[in-house]
């Protein structure tokens, strides 16, 4: 289960928070099991040991006592809340002794284009990440709206045309980790799935000198095509245009 | 431009599995129209049933109507989740635009034409019998509120014969759902059916209030049973959601039909906008359902508990907060869109705060079960059955309604099990209960307990090994939506997955058996009916609806049916751009308002 087997920082105190609060609510939930199986038992008609009260229909006590039980539940779920909504704000940068490496990301009509403006390099479907390091990924759209997702490392957030989102995540050890589409963007949707491969910093280098010296332009041209819907194979590109902001300026916010 | 708009021979063509669906919805109509020819039944029909302007009827049209469509919008889950069974690392069946489809109308026919007509059809039979009243307050416009929901349904179903239906989910969100996206009329369909249908559920909101209002006698607010108090808070919702509605699709209607850019990409429209909007109506709504459910489930633990229904003004409290809080949670259904987390808190700690009344209300039920000699009758079954299916949906909820859990649980299979939770444990097996708690009272008949308590297993073990497993399904990672899994997603390589898809189907099927035992349930109950009498109060209820009979009402009035056809025709034409006809019809709507008659009274 990708939820719970998490690999970043952030998928694990997600998947501790789920833990949590999932435990805490059980501490309502099962109790009213056990009544609710107890008394359709106990009370059935045909237990005529059982004490009958068909006029008992009110009592100031017991009823204060289970407007009390869910709101204190709720008054501590709402302060992990508060707490937690604030810790795992995907805007919030992670604490780290290096800078996050910067990708911006695009949500193209069945596809994934990923940007690296310092590097000069690009990928298509493939998202290559150094582990250990923190990644603050950007992300926009030029299509329908739909939502980065890479379950092992962190929760998702929406990609949409003219929003320059933000999202905050870091591998915590090497490794393949699917990521996906998780809005519904159209025919092409359930192909709408990259790998992000977390290797080593100097694997990572690599990488770079590798695909920047090897791979084709991502020119103005290039990308134009790549707007069409179609489904594409992994691929890597260098490029040198700021082609970020110039996708999110097309749609005039 | 031509005369038909956009509409061509080739609208009438489709793909093999859809020529099918065309088939089939052809040759029911033909049927269904030489059947009543044949027995002779058309001025019968006309007179006592298409033109009445009885509650009661009005209510058994609306339960048949949605019977038929709860019937369309289960093919759509059986094909949906066949094809997922059989498309895990295969493409499977269906193609990705027809399952797109799928899910788009399996979820608007479950919501606006099964859940709300069912909502609708008990609401008409029993809310005046409770408030001690004969009629509603605007019998002729109870009857146009029927017809709109109609002409709705039918618009829908017609996309099977001519075009095709919406491909965008049942919110149809922009920019999908705009003609650079979405070029054909399936979204068009989507509007004028939700749009029509929407102002007959408004002008439905408003007749009920005022009923309850205005029409109770000597009765007070505080001696009403809970259904009228739920429904009251239901219909509250109801006046001020479904405006929104009806602006909302007003102006992607706007978008789609004049150029206009309200949502679209361009000059400065913005999606985001309407996902407030149509989610500022959506999450009312779904307590719009539940709520008059929840009503039903009072009346019933009490009756079959044989003792009074516990702490009445604590259930009265807990619904109209419920009433309040619901209209401050929307931002919960996207969490996802990148709002700050002050923002999203907020909206977090609102949502779970529903869980507070709602919790009450479960506590109050299980102490009217306490000291109280329960009787196991098929809705008693029901009610237990909700409040196991309810609890786990209620606890799933209050999980993803904390902002950085639902970042992992959104848009996957985990949201898919949670909200089918409310709305089938919920809302579902609630008017199941209501149906066969009142069924004796309007025909004099009990429905066979035997095949009841059958459906009733058969529909529970379904329903868990339906959702259950999608659940876990989420937390391996698996979105909605998915119409294939392809092997390289890595989804299909996690242990298990298969399999639960397997049980998932599987579950559909068992579903599938329930829903015949029923079937087979009414049929055996009416063919044996003299077996099955059981006169108007076999469950011995205390309710004031069961103290009187029912009399039948005569006034009748041909006006809803016409009303309902017109708007069918001005839906058509905007759909295909038929300008001409559009405009006639609304100048046909807007006389037959202006000229509303008294009504006549049958033979």
């Amino acid at each position: 289960m990708y939820l719970l087997q998490s690999s970043g920082i952030i998928a694990s105190q997600e998947a501790s928070l789920i833990i949590q609060a999932t435990l805490l609510m059980l501490i309502v939930v099962v109790p009213v099991f056990v009544l609710l199986f107890f008394f359709a038992y106990y009370y059935r008609a045909g237990n005529h040991k059982a004490r009958y009260s068909p006029n008992w229909e009110h009592a100031k006590m017991d009823e204060l006592i289970w407007w009390a039980i869910p709101l204190e539940i709720i008054l501590v779920l709402g302060a992990l809340t508060w707490g937690s909504t604030h810790a795992l704000d995907p805007r919030k940068p992670l604490p780290s002794t290096v800078p996050a490496l910067q990708v911006e990301v695009v949500a193209l009509p069945w596809k994934w284009l990923f940007l690296y403006p310092s590097l000069g390099v690009a990928s298509l479907n493939t998202l290559e990440i150094p582990a250990n390091i923190p990644v603050e990924f950007h992300i926009t759209a030029d299509a329908p709206m739909n939502s980065f997702w890479v379950p092992q490392l962190g929760g998702q957030i929406y990609a949409m045309t003219g929003m320059d989102n933000r999202l905050n995540l870091m591998a915590d050890k090497p490794g393949d980790y699917p990521g996906y589409s998780a809005n519904y963007s159209g025919a092409g949707f359930a192909g709408m799935h990259f790998v992000v491969h977390a290797v080593a910093q100097k694997d990572f280098e690599a990488w770079v000198a590798a695909t920047a010296s090897t791979s084709p332009v991502l020119d103005q041209a290039t990308y134009s095509a790549l707007r069409a819907p179609s489904t594409e194979q992994e691929r890597t590109y260098a490029y040198r245009i700021d082609l970020y902001h110039a996708i999110l300026k097309q749609f005039g916010h | 431009m031509s005369l038909f708009g956009l509409l061509t021979p080739q609208a009438f063509i489709h793909g093999p599995i859809e020529t099918g669906a065309q088939i089939i919805v052809i040759v029911a109509v033909l049927v269904t129209v030489l059947a009543i020819t044949y027995l002779g039944r058309w001025r019968w029909l006309w007179q006592q049933w298409l033109t009445s302007l009885d509650p009661k009827r009005i209510g058994i049209m609306y339960i048949l109507l949605s019977f038929v469509m709860f019937g369309r919008g289960f093919v759509d889950a059986l094909m949906m989740k066949s094809q997922q069974a059989l498309a895990v690392g295969a493409p499977g069946y269906i193609s990705p635009d027809h399952f797109a489809q799928l899910f788009t109308a399996h979820g608007v026919i479950m919501i606006f034409f099964a859940a709300m007509a069912f909502m609708f059809g008990i609401i008409n039979l029993v809310l005046p019998l409770q408030l001690g009243s004969k009629d509603v307050a605007f019998p002729l416009l109870n009857s146009i509120s029927f017809w709109l929901t109609a002409t709705g349904a039918l618009l829908l179903n017609l996309s099977l014969v001519v075009g095709q239906f919406a491909a965008t989910g049942w919110l149809a969100y922009p920019p999908l759902s705009e003609l650079a996206y979405s070029p054909g009329v399936g979204v068009d369909y989507y509007i004028w059916a939700l749009q029509i249908a929407g102002i007959g559920t408004l002008l439905s909101g408003i007749n009920f209030l005022t009923t309850i209002a205005t029409m109770r006698g000597h009765l007070r607010l505080m001696q009403m049973p809970m259904f009228t108090w739920t429904t009251l808070g239901s219909m509250l919702l109801v006046i001020f959601a479904f405006p929104i509605l009806t602006v909302t699709l007003a102006l992607l209607a706007l978008d789609r039909t004049l150029g206009f850019h309200f949502f679209t990409t361009d000059l400065g429209g913005n999606a985001m906008m309407y996902v407030n909007l149509i989610w500022a109506w959506g999450h009312p709504e779904v307590y719009i359902l539940v709520l008059p459910a929840f009503g039903i489930f009072s009346e019933v633990v009490a009756t079959f508990s044989q003792k009074k229904l516990f702490g009445y003004t604590s259930m009265v409290v807990a619904t109209m907060l419920i009433v309040v809080l619901s209209f401050m949670v929307w931002v919960h259904h996207f969490f996802t869109m990148g709002a700050g987390a002050d923002v999203n808190a907020f909206f977090g700690i609102m949502t779970m705060a529903i869980a507070i009344p709602t919790g009450v209300k479960v506590f109050n039920w299980l102490f009217t079960m306490f000291r109280g000699r329960i009787i196991f009758a098929t809705p008693m079954l029901w009610f237990i059955g909700f409040l196991t299916t309810f609890t786990i949906g209620g606890m799933t909820g209050v999980l993803m309604s904390i902002p950085a859990a639902d970042f992992q649980l959104h848009n996957s299979l985990f949201l898919v099990a949670h909200f089918h939770n409310m709305i089938i444990g919920g809302v579902v097996f609630g008017f199941f209960a209501g149906f066969t708690y009142w069924f004796p009272k309007f025909t004099g008949i009990m429905l066979n307990e035997r095949w009841g308590k059958a459906a009733f297993w058969a529909w529970i073990v379904g329903f868990l090994m339906a959702f259950m497993p999608l659940y876990a399904l989420g937390l391996m990672g698996v979105t909605r939506r998915l119409d294939h899994i392809d092997v390289a997603s890595g989804l299909y390589t996690q242990p298990w997955a298969h399999w639960l898809f397997d049980i998932a189907a599987a579950g559909a099927a068992v579903i599938a058996l329930a829903v015949l035992f029923q079937i087979i349930q009414i049929i055996v109950s009416i063919w044996n009916k003299h077996k099955h009498h059981v006169g108007e109060n076999p469950w011995r209820s205390q309710g004031p609806e069961w103290q009187e009979p029912a009399e039948p009402l005569h006034e009748r009035s041909a006006r809803g049916v016409a009303i309902g056809a017109v708007a069918a025709l001005f839906g058509f034409g905007l759909i295909w751009h038929i300008w001409w006809l559009a405009a006639l019809a609304l100048i046909g709507i807007l006389l037959s308002l202006i000229t509303l008659p008294k009504p006549e009274y049958a033979d």
